[in-house]
């Protein structure tokens, strides 16, 4: 038996039971709001990438190019700031995580509809209030927004401050809603020990947005206040300390990687599993660790600070701490890698972006653990190095994560089945263009060159030239995707119910699911992932 | 299905369920507000780390007595709001708003009293940052004080505007018969809210009034 | 091998004593690294083949991860993770601790300019004169934003931050010319904010500093240091920014005698003597006589080693720790001593050695050189 044609599918979705413009807008659809979700943050992306093609250019020339060195410090604030807030860290979670948690329980919906879709708009506000700022002047500080420049820079600095602190109330009532969800609504038969491991990581990331963002917001609100009002909080010379301001910000934005990374994470154990057909290796050992990243990140900030002037002890600890964090990592890159030991693999589009994903997490992560070796840190921080390393966990692990989600879920999502054969032409441009882009400015940190810097050594110019041209593969890799999604949107073949034959308690539903999820009432009697009988798994 | 009138939704199964989901959902929030105050207590304990005379002589240009009415009032009213969600369990929605409004009206007696300080600390110039005017203690630590300060009873007035507004709404909605012995998730989540407020003030007027 | 690594890898000139330390390090954890990822890889593009699947209706066994597994996926990172640590700490406490014989040299950053003052008097725009085979000291502080002093060829990096003072140190181990950026985030010029660390041979260095020493001499006069005031301590978010055409190559005040010079006209024109003597009779406030060096005993009952360190400290946050038996009545100089002014001060009371018999407690003034031990 073919398990791609084994399911009905409904005839009334989630799509097509109202198709009015406000039957979109006050939606309390778990589904619809994380179409809505995937919609802005594709856009957010968009724009990122955008800033960062001109950062690229820039860079072709050690002297000016294009742009002056004024709106060459605006382009990389903006850029990161419009990559981390407004694309980073709601992508995964909130457009994927709204589409399918709810489906992976068994439940109709989260635990309040009306609060997530309350997080669109206010994602929309905030998002709008930072591009508000970007239009009015921008903000020239990066995005790490470091006192006593960030309260002293000339550029609209405030409204993209406020921009990122309403974000972060979205932030929160996703989480917010995911925890209650995974507590209270998870369908009969769902234990503790089947739920998937994707809502598992989700969790995990929820717990990280309620406990941190709030921290978050408050120290942006004081460099807000600080601007407008002048309350002097880390200006020395009312006696405040500034760097008061950089423990503070990490605090919150060092576990922000794992809000980034732990939902990719969950992606890539679906994934994995979905194509190699194979249960996960080590279910237990893949969420604890989730949660000792969750946990440990928390303790971790002081590695952004080594060259601060903190003590020499504090930045010993913060360093060990660091590995164990790449420890967490490093357990579920094997057992990844050990899930396909045994099983029935099929090298589709998802699963090339899984192996790019464990690539670039295997250098990202490992690149990790030098820095936080201290005296290694001392050379490259602040360096390209850095922004190799981070680019690597941030952009390449997650983007990876993210379009692996993007096509395992298409069919699930619209419906509709992709060209294949583009796809694997995007995904491998994206994954060596990626490595063209990101390799050259490891060894562009070694060679000393800082970040932010809008002129350079002309020694260095050949590297920078090479990771220019990397950036246009991935621009091109990009628009790829972007269009044959789009086609297949319209013209693309309609997708069976479970076209790939995975296991994942998603596909207990249609695709695309119905408007509550299920016809009737989903039984939960296998593991997830279970492979070890023939059928595929009926859709309510 | 659920239908307009009702205020039992039904994709949680149960009506236990949907009031422990309401109940754990905010719980979750209450715990990020408290995060939300975390730096500032941190700023707090740093500075006055770095500064501690000043930060003892600061605290005296207080009103420290008006502190203690102020937290009687909070304590009293939070009293009050719990005993609202005792009555409407029974039913009685007449007494429900009654009592709110005694909460309520102790509620704005403490904002009437932080307004009152604002304004003394006004003529007098002890305010935030660049201005700050007292000329008895140092900018480096005093202004910092008053910083804190504002920031802090600040944070938290915002926080009991809000709360005012939730047990105004409240009060609405028991007075128009919203809530009944079976349903009351609103008010008893609504409390919840008011006590945290509360619980801020319990650890910020030692901080701020007390400790020598 | 260390050549062909570093070739490699795009590592810049090994300059400093630290740097080959650093290096090797380096080369383990990159080649570690590779040999792991061609492992994984490998095992992962094996099970792609081995396990390709062969029809749709394919079943597989179900494989659980076993404990024995689990301990080695933990074990081994964990195991090679820290010795990686313990290596790379021990380098960077050596990083972090200046041997007790350095020379100090003051360093201010500005937007966007370094400036480096000698304790013996010369000051300089931009570059940095050291001689080779001595360690020096870097006493690092920022008159706007934070700032970070980074040589590549030195593996040296430290941030320099408004209101408190850094250290870091370097041995330089061959004459040349090395540069210097700031690694910090600064604003508009920040990739301009080059300097040079020109590395002597201590018979030219010694060379330099006589013929600066001649200049000084010649050009002294007795007027106090007004220009160190000129341009006041603006609280940040009135300073403004952008406008000021910073020429670059200003000279720093100083030409007026030595820094200690200069720290004994700060003393008095501050207020400093008015409680505290510098002849070792304790007033108001604890004597400079035989202050630096010595072992202070603490209101809190701890001591502490009278360093720049505390001495700087004691100026910016008086009351943080205060020694026995003294009231805490010194105000705050946070913002108001200009950066120069203080590193005058510390120098000052350094020259102040010698201290009086009656001033010797039962501890005694124990001399200790900077950086303990």
């Amino acid at each position: 038996m073919n398990p791609s044609a084994g399911s009905s599918q409904p005839d009334i979705t989630y799509l097509n039971h109202e198709t009015t413009v406000s039957s979109w807008l006050l939606t309390r659809d778990h589904k619809r709001i994380g179409v809505m979700f995937l919609v802005l943050v594709i856009l957010a992306l968009l724009l990122g990438g955008v800033f960062a093609m001109v950062l690229r250019i820039e860079l072709l020339t050690p002297g000016p190019t294009i742009i002056s060195a004024m709106t060459y410090n605006r382009m990389f604030t903006l850029h990161g700031v419009t990559m981390v807030w407004l694309f980073m860290i709601p992508a995964i979670p909130s457009a994927f995580g709204n589409f399918v948690l709810p489906i992976m329980l068994g439940a109709k919906d989260v635990a309040f509809p009306r609060l997530n879709l309350a997080s669109v708009y206010i994602y929309v506000a905030g998002a709008g209030l930072t591009l508000f700022g970007m239009l009015w002047s921008g903000a020239d500080t990066g995005w790490t927004f470091y006192t006593p420049y960030s309260t002293t820079s000339p550029t609209a600095v405030a409204p993209i401050l406020l921009g990122v602190f309403v974000i972060g109330f979205s932030t929160i009532i996703t989480g917010l809603n995911f925890i209650t969800t995974v507590h209270t609504l998870r369908a009969p038969g769902m234990h503790w020990s089947r739920i998937p491991l994707f809502v598992w990581a989700l969790y995990g990331t929820s717990i990280i947005q309620v406990v941190a963002t709030p921290v978050l917001g408050m120290v942006l609100l004081l460099v807000c206040f600080e601007r407008v009002f002048g309350v002097g909080l880390f200006d020395p010379a009312r006696g405040g300390d500034p760097v008061l301001f950089q423990h503070m910000f990490w605090f919150y934005s060092h576990p922000a990687v794992y809000i980034m990374v732990l939902p990719a994470m969950g992606v890539i154990t679906e994934v994995v599993c979905a194509f190699s057909r194979k249960n996960i290796f080590g279910y237990k050992m893949i969420a604890a660790s989730t949660f000792g990243i969750a946990f440990v990140g928390f303790f971790s900030w002081g590695h952004h600070m080594f060259v601060s002037g903190q003590s020499t002890f504090g930045s010993g600890v913060f360093g060990v701490l660091s590995m164990l964090v790449a420890i967490f990592t490093a357990i579920k890159i094997f057992n990844w890698v050990a899930t396909m030991y045994g099983g029935s693999i099929d090298l589709k589009v998802p699963l090339l972006y899984v192996l790019g994903f464990i690539f670039l997490l295997m250098f990202g992560g490992m690149t990790g653990v030098a820095v936080a070796t201290t005296s290694l840190d001392v050379h490259w921080h602040d360096t390209y190095f850095i922004v190799a390393h981070f680019h690597y966990i941030m952009v390449g692990a997650v983007l990876m994560a993210f379009l692996a989600a993007l096509h395992y879920w298409w069919p699930k999502m619209f419906g509709r089945v992709y060209p294949e054969r583009w796809s694997f032409l995007a995904a491998s441009t994206i994954i060596f263009g990626f490595i063209v882009t990101f390799l050259p400015q490891f060894l562009l940190g070694n060679l000393g060159m800082p970040r932010r810097y809008y002129q350079y050594p002309a020694e260095l110019q050949w590297l920078n030239v090479l990771s220019t041209a990397g950036a246009s593969l991935l621009a091109f890799g990009f628009s790829l995707i972007a269009v044959y999604l789009l086609w297949s949107l319209r013209y693309g073949e309609a997708s069976a119910a479970n076209p790939w034959g995975s296991k994942g308690y998603e596909w207990h539903s249609g695709s695309p699911p119905a408007p509550h999820n299920f016809t009737e009432a989903p039984r939960f009697e296998r593991e997830v992932h279970d492979y070890t009988v023939p059928e595929a798994p009926r859709a309510y | 299905m659920p239908t307009e009138t009702s205020p039992w939704e039904e994709h949680f199964g149960s009506r236990e369920n949907q009031s422990k989901a309401a109940q754990l959902g905010m719980w979750l929030f209450l715990g990020s507000e408290v995060l939300l105050f975390t730096n500032l207590f941190v700023g707090y304990g740093v500075y006055r780390y770095y500064y501690p005379e000043v930060f003892v002589e600061a605290s005296k240009h207080l009103a420290a007595g008006w502190a203690t009415v102020q937290t009687l009032l909070l304590v009293t009213s939070s009293l009050f709001v719990a005993l609202a969600v005792h009555y409407i369990r029974q039913g009685r929605q007449f007494l429900t708003a009654l009592v709110l409004l005694v909460a309520m009206g102790m509620g704005v007696g403490f904002l009437g009293i932080k307004g009152w300080e604002y304004w003394k600390h006004w003529t007098e110039g002890a305010l935030p940052g660049e201005y700050y005017r007292l000329e008895d203690l140092p900018v480096q630590g005093g202004s910092l004080f008053f910083t804190l300060y504002f920031l802090l009873t600040g944070l938290h007035a915002v926080h009991m505007l809000v709360a005012l507004g939730l047990l105004g709404w409240l009060v609405w909605g028991a007075v128009s018969g919203k809530y009944t012995a079976e349903y009351h998730i609103p008010v008893e989540v609504g409390g919840l809210y008011w006590h945290l407020v509360d619980v801020f003030w319990l650890f910020i007027y030692p901080l701020l009034y007390l400790v020598e | 091998m260390n050549e062909l690594f570093r070739r490699m890898l795009f590592l810049p000139e090994q300059a400093s004593t630290v740097a080959k330390d650093v290096d090797q390090l380096h080369y383990v954890i990159i080649t570690t690294t590779m040999v792991a990822a061609t492992l994984i890889f490998g095992t992962a593009a094996y099970f792609l083949i081995r396990f390709r699947r062969r029809s749709e209706t394919e079943v597989t066994r179900k494989v659980e991860g076993t404990l024995g597994w689990e301990v080695l996926f933990v074990g081994l990172p964990l195991g090679t993770f820290l010795v990686w640590f313990f290596v790379g700490y021990h380098d960077f406490i050596r990083m972090q601790t200046p041997p007790p014989d350095a020379m100090d040299v003051y360093v201010v950053g500005k937007q966007w300019m370094w400036k480096f003052t000698y304790p013996e008097g010369p000051n300089a725009m931009g570059v940095l004169r050291v001689p080779v085979g001595k360690p020096v000291r870097l006493l690092l502080t920022s008159r706007d934003v934070i700032h970070s002093f980074y040589v590549p060829a030195f593996r040296i990096k430290q941030d320099a931050v408004p209101g408190a003072y850094t250290q870091t140190w370097f041995e330089v181990t061959k004459p040349g010319s090395y540069r210097v950026m700031c690694a910090e985030y600064c604003g508009l010029k920040h990739s301009e904010m080059w300097a040079e660390v020109l590395a002597l041979s201590p018979e030219d260095y010694e060379a330099w500093m006589q013929e600066q020493r001649r200049g000084l001499v010649s050009r002294r006069d007795a007027s106090p240091s007004a220009p160190e005031r000129e341009e006041p301590y603006k609280p940040a978010r009135q300073a403004a920014r952008y406008d000021a055409q910073e020429p670059h190559g200003e000279v720093m005040y100083g030409e007026r005698g030595t820094l200690a010079e200069r720290g004994e006209r700060v003393a008095a024109e501050r207020g400093c003597l008015k409680c505290h003597t510098v002849d070792g009779t304790a007033h108001i406030g604890p004597t400079w006589r035989g202050l630096y060096g010595r072992r202070e005993r603490l209101t809190t009952g701890e001591t502490v080693v009278a360093d720049e360190a505390y001495l700087t400290e004691s100026m910016m946050k008086p009351q943080e720790r205060l020694v026995e038996g003294f009231a805490p009545v010194m105000p705050t100089y946070l913002g108001e001593l200009e950066a120069a002014e203080v590193a005058a001060l510390v120098e000052y009371i350094k020259t102040l050695r010698g201290a009086r018999l009656e001033t010797i407690r039962s501890e005694g003034p124990v001399y200790e050189p900077i950086g303990g031990k």
